[in-house]
């Protein structure tokens, strides 16, 4: 190892050992204290994060793909980076094509439950393909409505698309943090950390009953210490800045939409 | 003061003298005050947490170099190059040796400060690098090609009008619109560009945790989550200081500093780093390294009382309310830490010589120190440092350069009376009385009237007159 390493350690172990320092003790005591009963928890981290822009969207275990398809053709999203290995990415798969045409709701969003079901039944899309190059199937015989694209690949053979042409980005998360109104993301060898930071819009699966009060808290319960991911996150809006004379702008580098879709229990 | 040292005193008045620059910095500041002091409204909380924050900084320094070794371990466990660098000459060394053996033709950079003290873009351009600030006020910055004026807000000195304007003049189709959104967007639309492109991320760390080998940072940009993510390498650069010994430890910091910085009750991205892409992995650097740098601050921690200077998280309340920095601006210090952070910082960085001018740009008014998330003592550190300059062979770099004997014993003699209730009877009494007789040119009066009238004491002193009001001594 390196001089300086060496010499520098030696410098502090010297010095704090001539004057060593007694730390008060560290009580946790006033987060640990920050608490919220579980029905105020959800109402309070969509307060939290629809104050920085943040769009909920609500939907129930069994139709929330459908939901998702049926908002993101209601905005006119035509692409959705998605994670193909995970749970998640086959329920959207599986249920993609099973939509409700029930027409558009208007501007109900973050009214709380809408309604999914469809008077008429559900309409089969045909199975989308895979439109990257070396992509399965052809980019032909799509229905309307978003194409589904699977992050099957290293970034470097998607970065074009990525950062040029994609509109949104799918992920999980591991639960939501009542005191800030912030997102857990858990990048894994399935879920790749790029999606949730380059499309223009992030789209990010919130299971209702995965709600801690604090940071704190939720890192102790989930044992993040005992190994942490190579990259964990906390996201609490879609990208800012104040940069320019203070006045708020979103969508600067990263996202410029987040969309917090709550599956219900 | 040696001929390249820089004029605090000159630059001031040249802010001074320029209103539309005291405009900026005023609505800024009172934006930032007033969107912090809602954040701690619940005084018993602010106080709880401000102690928790100041015992996971304080513990961390009490343990400091086994927490170095302990976060070189488990980060080179997870994959981390870490590098150790005493000088920012080093640290500039390490740099450039990752870059050209990756042959990096482009580097973009997320803030941070650490690199500013190393003037590390001026070395990469000097190399034929282009770098390229990512963080939109450092963007600004680097095109204006001036430095940040604070460390979280770094072209707050500027307006809309006045970046509207350098946008037209440095990016190509640029429209001339003073909408901070449209300016926005087009920095968008430029850097994206670039982070897909580039060869190289760097970024700073707000806490380096040594239990799991982690590096936190946090932005609200994404910008940060760019440098960090998109390029094959990433580098990162910390301070000796910035190493928590816990995970748990996180959390106080991170409630306390982007609340403090600019009143939110969190910053958008927390980043939390743990090493490379791994085997299997799709995205995510293929190599990240660590540069640890000294740089003075190892003299710093010697000193017991000066070793207060660590512990901060560099959220910039301090400069956000001095009375000094509000006025004339972070350009005025010429210095990568302007504010009361860094006229105790710069000064033992850079040594006394240079910097001297800069623990007298207070008023001792100690606003920083009753908003100072970590309850760092800014205002006694300030003070120790004014008797350094003046003491010969002391604790700080350069100290005693500009040894007067008669000015060290006038602040030590200054210290012992304010200690002392009877010295201090005894001294504002003789005020009093022959205060009108000293000549203004007394060695601690000097520097006073140079700009000013010398006062004029009065005939009895503040205690006396409440005294003979009947209120009781304290
Ligand atoms: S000295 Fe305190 S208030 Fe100033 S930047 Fe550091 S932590 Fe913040």
């Amino acid at each position: 190892m390196s001089d300086a390493r060496n010499s520098i350690l030696t410098k502090l172990r010297t010095t704090r050992d001539a004057h060593p320092l007694t730390p008060p003790a560290s009580d946790f005591a006033p987060i640990e204290a920050k608490v919220w009963p579980p029905e105020e928890r959800l109402p309070r981290i969509r307060r939290l994060m629809e104050a920085v822009h943040t769009e909920f969207i609500d939907a129930a275990e069994a139709d929330w793909p459908a939901v998702l398809r049926e908002f993101l053709a209601r905005e006119g999203v035509e692409s959705l980076l998605y994670a193909p290995e995970t749970e998640a990415g086959k329920r959207l798969v599986e249920g993609w094509g099973t939509v409700s045409p029930s027409p558009p709701r208007g501007e109900g969003r973050g009214e709380g439950e809408a309604s999914h079901d469809s008077p008429e039944g559900s309409a089969m899309y045909p199975p989308h393909p895979n439109p990257l190059p070396g992509g399965e199937r052809e980019f032909e015989g799509m229905g309307e409505g978003p194409t589904l694209i699977p992050y099957d690949r290293p970034l470097e053979d998607l970065k074009p698309q990525l950062f040029e042409s994609i509109e949104a980005g799918f992920t999980t998360t591991r639960g939501a943090i009542a005191e800030t109104g912030s997102l857990i993301l858990w990048p894994t060898a399935e879920e790749p950390r790029t999606l949730s930071l380059v499309p223009h819009i992030h789209i990010a699966l919130l299971r209702a009953d995965a709600l801690y009060d604090t940071f704190l808290q939720a890192m102790r319960e989930q044992r993040w210490a005992d190994g942490m991911p190579t990259n964990a996150l906390l996201v609490s809006g879609p990208s800012k800045t104040a940069d320019i004379e203070q006045t708020l702008a979103y969508g600067v580098h990263g996202p410029k939409r987040l969309v917090v879709l709550v599956v219900h229990p | 003061m040696d001929g390249n040292a820089p004029d605090f005193a000159a630059a001031s008045r040249a802010a001074l003298a320029d209103p539309q620059l005291r405009g900026n910095f005023r609505r800024a500041m009172d934006g930032l005050m007033s969107k912090r002091a809602a954040q701690f409204a619940d005084a018993g909380e602010w106080h709880a947490v401000r102690a928790l924050a100041a015992s996971v900084r304080l513990r961390a320094l009490s343990k400091l170099p086994e927490l170095l070794e302990k976060l070189e371990e488990n980060c080179t466990r997870n994959g981390i190059t870490v590098h150790w660098a005493a000088t920012t000459e080093e640290a500039n060394g390490i740099a450039l040796d990752i870059l050209h053996r990756v042959d990096a033709r482009l580097v973009v950079k997320g803030k941070s400060m650490v690199t500013e003290e190393m003037h590390l873009n001026a070395v990469l351009e000097k190399n034929g690098i282009e770098v390229l600030e990512s963080d939109l006020g450092e963007y600004i910055v680097q095109l204006d090609g001036t430095m940040p004026s604070h460390i979280i807000m770094p072209a707050i000195h500027l307006n809309t009008k006045q970046i509207a304007h350098l946008f037209k003049r440095k990016i190509k189709d640029a429209e001339s619109r003073e909408d901070a959104a449209y300016l926005t967007d087009l920095a968008r639309r430029v850097l994206r560009a670039k982070f897909q492109a580039a060869d190289v991320g760097m970024s700073g760390v707000n806490a380096a945790v040594a239990e799991t080998g982690t590096l936190c940072l946090i932005e609200n940009e994404g910008n940060g989550r760019m440098c960090t993510t998109v390029p094959p390498v990433h580098i990162a650069f910390m301070g000796l200081e910035k190493v928590v010994e816990k995970l748990e430890d996180v959390p106080p910091v991170i409630s306390l500093l982007p609340r403090s910085a600019t009143g939110q009750p969190i910053t958008t991205y927390v980043n939390m780093i743990s090493g490379p892409r791994k085997d299997g992995e799709k995205d995510g650097p293929r190599e990240v390294h660590l540069i640890i740098l000294d740089n003075g601050r190892s003299s710093i921690y010697a000193d017991p009382e000066l070793r207060d200077t660590l512990r901060c998280i560099r959220c910039g309340a301090c400069m956000n309310h001095c009375p000094v920095y509000t006025k004339v601006g972070g350009h005025a210090y010429e210095a990568p830490y302007p504010g009361p952070i860094g006229k105790i910082l710069v000064p033992q960085i850079e040594g006394l010589d240079k910097r001297g001018a800069m623990p007298h740009a207070c008023t001792m008014c100690n606003a920083c120190v009753e908003i100072c998330p970590v309850k760092i003592p800014i205002v006694e550190i300030m003070g120790r440092l004014r008797v350094e300059a003046v003491k010969p062979g002391g604790a700080v770099k350069d100290g005693g350069a500009k040894a007067s004997r008669a000015e060290a014993m006038v602040w030590s003699g200054w210290a012992a009376m304010n200690a002392s209730p009877t010295a201090y009877r005894v001294a504002t009494l003789a005020m009093s009385k022959l205060g009108n007789a000293a000549p203004s040119s007394l060695p601690m009066l000097k520097e006073w009237t140079n700009v000013r009238t010398k006062p004029r004491f009065a005939g009895r002193t503040l205690h006396d007159l409440a005294r003979a009001k009947g209120v009781p001594d304290v």
